[in-house]
């Protein structure tokens, strides 16, 4: 069998094509808000807000009867009001940020698997939940995430500036006028939005390894930020279907072997980076000896 | 409605002021009884005071005696607890005339942006929502590069510059931004002669666009050599005028206490601090 067989083997299949592109789609939208929590330091919310949405994904379950259709609608409330919710509590500022939003991660999650541990032999659906099902993607499914995650792939580029200024310098940002309020606000959003874009793909659970780990990547390998979120976008693509080659040879879960593959890329620059500045360090210290 | 259609009505406009009104009848900042509470304190202490356009003031006074905060209450950025900020006549809040240059100590220099980058984002509230760089953007940041002797570092990540250019850099921003009253906070701090000098000839240039600058500082000396007039603050305004007379015996006491040892007697006398520098003042 020859490479390009290998390549176009999986394809004869349907549901590995819709997989594939829900894998890039979602590696694209997630690495794209990502840039700017990874910027902002934001990992932490991310992992909570991916976790967070489990009740809301449940109830729709429930009262669904197990139907998949509602469940992105559930899903998609649960997340923009938990990423205002945690926004308004690390406002309020009567406890630490990171205190706030491990209490409202771990609260929520627990009552989404108590929810969907009242239905019996709810294991396989909560793994889907929790590690994702990306072979099950259906073209309705495709609509939603070209949709919603174009919306966010547009917006974060409308305000381009205005995230860059908040990231960079919040003082410029208030002597500009720009209000933080809404732009925070409107990220977290976006970072809900594209949180349930992802869940089908990856779960809950490895989430936050898609929106942090491209972008991640991409910042040790570009000290520019349009370049930095272009190289994020396509290491999350990439991620997706190499992860998804994997899954069909290997025989593992997809989105393990999409994650894993993103791992793999920031392995590889973290490496690169580090052994660059060994032997950067090393010549200049050749060069002037006595500087030490 | 298509964004094309969108851009057409006024609403963009009405979103992105060219910033608030000003009065040139009035001077370029009043501040009257001004004062802020902080956990219980007084972090600024009934502070009043009247700048004109194209005076340049040292602010001086040991760490934690609030200058980073009346810079920030000044540009609109700290809420005060009493009294009155004017800009131009008018209140800080809308104005995006006012430029704060930060101290390098409080910058991630590891940011992904380029010196052009950064002197660009003083446009952003100029070109508005929704706007990207115009041709006339593009002019002044280079305009303001040249002007502080960055021109060609313009594609340079903004952790590879010196300390000096690092805050050139910002006050390349400042320009841009089209400012009229500038905050520097410590910004000759860690910086060898000639970058201090560097930075000297560019408020020259700034004095003869009277362009109002109150400047953050530690060193007595440097303030009381290069400056005409200056500001003594403990979290009351202790002084304010020329050197000579600010910086007396009397004065400095009171700002500093027993952090400062003045040896000599009349009109020779030596003043030994032992406050430095750096990390500047709780937020």
């Amino acid at each position: 069998m020859s490479l390009v067989d290998l390549l176009l083997e999986p394809l004869n299949y349907p549901f590995m094509v819709r997989g594939m592109l829900a894998a890039i789609m979602v590696g694209i939208v997630c690495a794209t808000v990502g840039t700017y929590m990874v910027l902002r330091g934001m990992a932490f919310f991310g992992d909570a807000l991916a976790h967070a949405i489990l009740p809301g994904v449940a109830l729709g379950y429930l009262l669904g009867g197990g139907a998949r259709g509602p469940l992105f609608w559930w899903g998609l409330v649960t997340a923009i009001l938990t990423s205002i919710g945690i926004g308004a509590l690390s406002r309020g500022a009567r406890i630490k940020e990171d205190t706030a939003i491990g209490i409202v991660f771990a609260g929520m999650f627990a009552l989404g698997i108590a929810l969907i541990s009242t239905v019996r032999n709810y294991t396989a659906d909560l793994t889907h939940f929790l590690f994702g099902d990306v072979l099950g993607v259906t073209s309705t499914d495709l609509w939603l995430t070209g949709i919603f995650g174009g919306a966010i792939v547009l917006i974060v580029l409308l305000f381009y500036k205005e995230f860059l200024v908040l990231s960079f310098d919040p003082t410029l940002a208030s002597t500009l006028r720009i209000s933080s309020r809404f732009f925070d606000y409107l990220l977290y959003v976006l970072v809900a939005i594209a949180t349930m874009v992802s869940l089908q793909t990856v779960g809950v659970s490895l989430m936050v390894a898609m929106l942090i780990t491209p972008a991640a990547t991409a910042y040790l390998l570009t000290r520019r930020l349009p370049v930095m979120m272009a190289l994020a976008a396509t290491i999350g693509a990439a991620s997706g279907v190499i992860g998804l080659y994997l899954s069909f040879y290997v025989n593992m879960a997809s989105g393990a072997a999409i994650v894993l593959t993103a791992t793999a890329f920031f392995a590889a620059a973290w490496i690169g980076r580090t052994v660059q500045g060994a032997i950067q360090n090393r010549r200049l210290r050749l060069s002037h000896p006595s500087s030490n | 409605m298509s964004l094309k259609s969108l851009r057409k009505t006024s609403l963009i406009q009405r979103v992105s002021p060219p910033g608030a009104p000003h009065n040139p009848a009035a001077p370029i900042l009043e501040i009257a009884n001004l004062s802020l509470r902080y956990n219980g304190s007084y972090a600024l202490d009934n502070i009043s005071f009247t700048l004109n356009s194209g005076q340049h003031i040292a602010v001086v006074g040991p760490n934690g005696a609030g200058k980073s905060t009346l810079f920030k209450v000044i540009a609109g950025i700290l809420p005060a607890t009493s009294g009155d900020v004017k800009i131009a006549g008018g209140g800080p809040a809308g104005h995006i005339c006012i430029a704060y240059v930060p101290q390098r100590s409080h910058v991630d220099w590891r940011f992904p942006v380029n010196v052009a980058d950064v002197v660009m984002m003083g446009r952003v509230s100029r070109m508005g929502l929704l706007r990207w760089p115009r041709p006339r953007d593009w002019e002044l940041v280079h305009h303001a590069l040249q002007e502080v002797g960055l021109d060609d570092l313009a594609g340079r990540q903004i952790g590879e510059l010196s300390g000096g250019q690092q805050q050139r850099m910002f006050i390349a921003r400042a320009l841009a931004q089209e400012a009229e009253l500038m905050l520097m906070d410590e910004p000759f701090t860690g910086l060898d002669a000639p970058s201090q000098e560097a930075i000297f000839s560019i408020l020259e240039t700034l004095k003869g666009r009277r362009v109002t600058v109150l400047i953050a500082m530690h060193d007595l000396n440097l303030a009381a050599e290069r400056f005409e007039e200056v500001m003594l603050l403990n979290h009351r305004l202790v002084g304010f005028g020329k050197p000579e007379q600010v910086f007396a015996p009397p004065q400095l006491r009171l700002a500093y206490g027993d952090h400062l040892h003045l040896v000599g007697a009349g009109d020779e006398w030596l003043a030994l601090g032992d406050t430095c520098c750096d990390e500047g003042e709780q937020e």
